[in-house]
């Protein structure tokens, strides 16, 4: 049997170990899962060549929604008001996803340059925008 | 006059309540006085702060347009339930809704508790009613319910369609509950810190709390999951958004919590880690709420929020958690060191269930905040999703489902090899589940494997510590140990199963095409129009056949006017072992129509556990109440000591 000093020594160690550990394992969860949000503008600028997950948002361009014959693959361009960037997508789209409103696509950059997206977040209105677009949005 | 009455009514509770602190100062200080007048002001003050929140139910349920929030946020032709929930759709409401549970509570524990000195209990009501005033600054302020509108409209603007759900009517009440009911452990750890007086009295004052608040989250975290699975159409139980997390983490605190008190309280263990989990669970309830309120983090269902407000609940923040720490800080010293213990023995598996708890709910905390941090240090914008917390929070649950099968069997203060026939069967059908999963799905994932065998295996461990007495005498809180543990285990195989067994189809399909989903044959027999009260719809009809059983589904797609949106209605039918899970999409070329089918086998027994945990924690709390109750008649009150 320990000393009730001892003891809390112990405790007070394992408890400095295990939020040490959390820390760690925290920062190596995020080092290759954190999806970095880009704009068109990010993409246009090189980023998510190296096919990394990424959230791409924008608004989808007016008139450049197109759906393949299956009937499940849709392709639209995605919009920040200075780049747009094609974008795939097979699946249902969500409720909320129309073209001129913003929209999140989960995916990753193709080698072709166009986004193949495996989930579409469609947000309800201005408010869910990246912030810098909102402003430019509200200015307009 | 309704709306003014209700904002003076606010006002006179925030004044109640800084009478509450200042009376408690002078109570909790060197002169001991009657604690019956605080008492007093507490009720008081709760009754004040429930006859707003009334008043402004009463508004949205007259529909009065006259007043900017129920304008904004109801309409004249919605269900009556809906105007009534409709009061906490939105951010104020919510406010005064948290507001209105923070009352109560404080006034609940002036009223109920009996164990506790004058001192600490008067301490303990002070905490609670500084709590309670920086969030009615926040309301008077920042975000007044009240608020008048200049020229009223006709209609309003409505309630997100979403939102409109039986079940979410009740949600947010039954998360704050949970949230607040934390408070009052929170204050009461305040109390015994500034006391010095930090003991089992204080955590048997705790445990119903932290018990019943506990209780609340789980129904809240179960029922939002279920809700989130079958009205949003995207199949999942759990997306790890920041508005689950914010529910999340209180309830990995408070699950901490719970386990803590309970050494502290049978063998006057862990003092000051209690304290600290105290502290900590609030600050999370605080924090969650925070993350929830301010829109920093975009999520699915966050109401934006303007960003002074963000900055004011942030300063509140600030103070009461920086407050409560350094608090901490100052008297931990002062906290006596608990009854020894070896590390194999209950207390031993208590400190493994704490500290992994702990390194859970800091991966969850970094993850959520993450986002916040990178853009506020480098600028760049990111999102941490279900890759990150998978990875990093499910193998930590399973070491921890893994310690359950062990720990519940072991003793206070020691234990020996002795236990380890006890921890066979177990172990035993684990490793069957492990050779049968292997046999006959080698094809499934390593962690959902080891979730299968682990969850599986926790069933009869958990059922042990009734083996061999008799289930009449044996205590509530036993039997709530073992109907918890026992949900968490069909939780993990419900989600596991999920994982690994479910099959999706996506298809574009005419009107009489066949599609084959797992041993389903299904059927798509075409679409029509549908009429709901308040919404128009286009309703799919598909037809399920396996075996002999046949199923009709309907999903729909629903067109609300007010405001117009679009929500798609999953067509579900659920059977022992598993569920059909049917969503229409649009109507693409050549009159086919988008069909995503899901086959998930045994999903429902992620929500069928989380209702046996809410039921462990409930039998558990009944137990000590009733125990309490027969201490209580043939004991003299342990508060009556040295005032004779």
């Amino acid at each position: 049997m320990v000393k009730a000093k001892h003891q809390r020594l112990i405790l007070v160690s394992l408890a400095l170990v295990a939020l040490i550990g959390a820390v760690l394992l925290a920062m190596w969860g995020l080092q290759d899962r954190a999806a970095y949000f880009v704009t068109p503008s990010d993409i246009a600028a090189g980023k998510g060549r190296d096919g990394a997950a990424l959230r791409l948002g924008g608004m989808v361009v007016k008139g450049s929604l197109a759906r393949d014959p299956d009937g499940l693959t849709i392709r639209f361009k995605v919009s920040d008001t200075k780049k747009e960037t094609p974008v795939l997508f097979r699946g249902i789209t969500p409720d909320l996803f129309k073209e001129g409103n913003g929209a999140v696509a989960e995916g990753r950059l193709g080698p072709d340059g166009v986004f193949v997206a495996d989930t579409i977040l469609a947000k309800h209105d201005e408010r869910y925008m990246p912030p810098q677009m909102a402003k430019e949005a509200s200015a307009k | 006059m309704i709306a003014e009455a209700g904002l003076a009514a606010l006002w006179l509770a925030a004044a109640l309540t800084a009478l509450q602190l200042a009376l408690s100062l002078g109570i909790a200080g060197p002169v001991g006085r009657e604690v019956r007048t605080i008492r007093g002001v507490s009720i008081a003050q709760a009754v004040m702060t429930l006859t707003a929140f009334g008043l402004l139910i009463l508004l949205f349920l007259r529909s009065d347009m006259s007043v900017l929030l129920v304008a904004e946020n109801s309409h004249s032709q919605k269900p009556w339930l809906y105007k009534f929930a409709g009061t906490w759709g939105n951010h104020e409401g919510s406010m005064l809704l948290w507001v209105s549970v923070l009352s109560v509570s404080g006034a609940a524990l002036a009223l109920l508790e009996r164990r506790l000195s004058d001192q600490t209990l008067s301490a303990s009501i002070g905490a609670q009613a500084a709590l309670g005033l920086g969030f009615f600054a926040f309301l008077l302020f920042a975000s007044n319910p009240f608020e008048r509108l200049d020229s009223a409209p006709v209609d309003g603007r409505g309630l997100n369609p979403l939102l409109q759900d039986p079940g979410l009517a009740f949600h947010p009440p039954t998360l704050y509950l949970g949230y607040v009911g934390l408070s009052v452990a929170f204050s009461l750890a305040v109390a015994g810190l500034l006391r010095r007086d930090v003991g089992p009295d204080i955590a048997r004052a705790m445990r119903p709390w932290v018990l019943g608040a506990w209780v609340l989250l789980t129904i809240g975290i179960t029922a939002g999951s279920y809700w989130a699975y079958y009205e949003l159409g995207w199949g999942g139980w759990w997306f790890w958004d920041p508005v689950e997390n914010a529910s999340l983490m209180p309830w990995l605190a408070a699950t901490a919590l719970l386990h803590s008190v309970n050494v502290l309280a049978a063998r006057g263990g862990l003092r000051a880690w209690t304290m600290m989990l105290a502290l900590v669970a609030f600050s999370m309830s605080m924090v969650g709420t925070f993350l929830v309120r301010s829109g920093i983090l975009t999520s699915v269902h966050a109401f934006a929020v303007d960003p002074e407000r963000g900055a004011f609940i942030l300063a509140l923040l600030a103070i009461y958690i920086g407050a409560a720490l350094t608090l901490f800080a100052l008297r931990v010293a002062h906290v006596k060191e608990g009854a020894p213990f070896e590390i194999v023995s209950r207390e031993g598996g208590l400190v493994a269930n704490n500290l992994l708890l702990s390194v859970i709910l800091g991966v969850v905390f970094v993850g959520t905040l993450y986002p916040l941090i990178a853009e506020a240090l480098t600028g760049d914008k990111l999102s941490v999703g279900p890759p990150y917390f998978n990875a990093v929070a499910t193998p930590m649950a399973l070491t921890m489902a893994a310690l359950m099968m062990i720990a519940p069997q072991l003793r206070w203060r020691r234990d020996s090899a002795a236990i380890l026939p006890r921890l066979l069967p177990g172990l035993l059908v684990a490793l069957a589940a492990l050779v049968i999963s292997l046999w006959l799905a080698p094809q499934i994932g390593l962690i959902e494997r080891s979730a299968l065998a682990i969850g599986l295996g926790l069933v009869p461990a958990s059922l042990l510590p009734l083996i061999g007495r008799s289930l009449r005498r044996t205590p509530l809180a036993t039997w709530g140990m073992v109907i918890a543990h026992l949900g968490v285990a069909l939780s993990i195989i419900g989600a596991a199963s999920n994982s690994a067994f479910t099959v999706e189809v996506l298809h574009a399909a005419k009107p009489g095409e066949q599609v084959q989903v797992g041993p389903w044959l299904i059927e798509f027999r075409g679409v029509r129009p549908a009429v709901g009260p308040n919404y128009t719809a286009i309703e799919g009809e598909l037809r399920a056949t396996r075996g002999n059983g046949v199923s009709v589904l309907h999903p729909q797609s629903r067109y609300f006017t007010s405001p117009p949106t679009t929500t798609n209605e999953a067509g579900i039918e659920t059977f022992w072992n598993g569920q059909l899970y049917l969503v229409l999409g649009e109507e693409g070329e050549g009159g086919k129509w988008q069909l995503r089918l899901w086959w998930k086998p045994f999903v429902t027994l992620i929500w069928l556990g989380g209702a046996f945990i809410a039921l462990g924690g409930l039998l558990a709390l009944l137990g000590r109440w009733w125990k309490g109750r027969s201490n209580r008649t043939d004991k003299t009150p342990k508060r009556r000591k040295g005032y004779r």
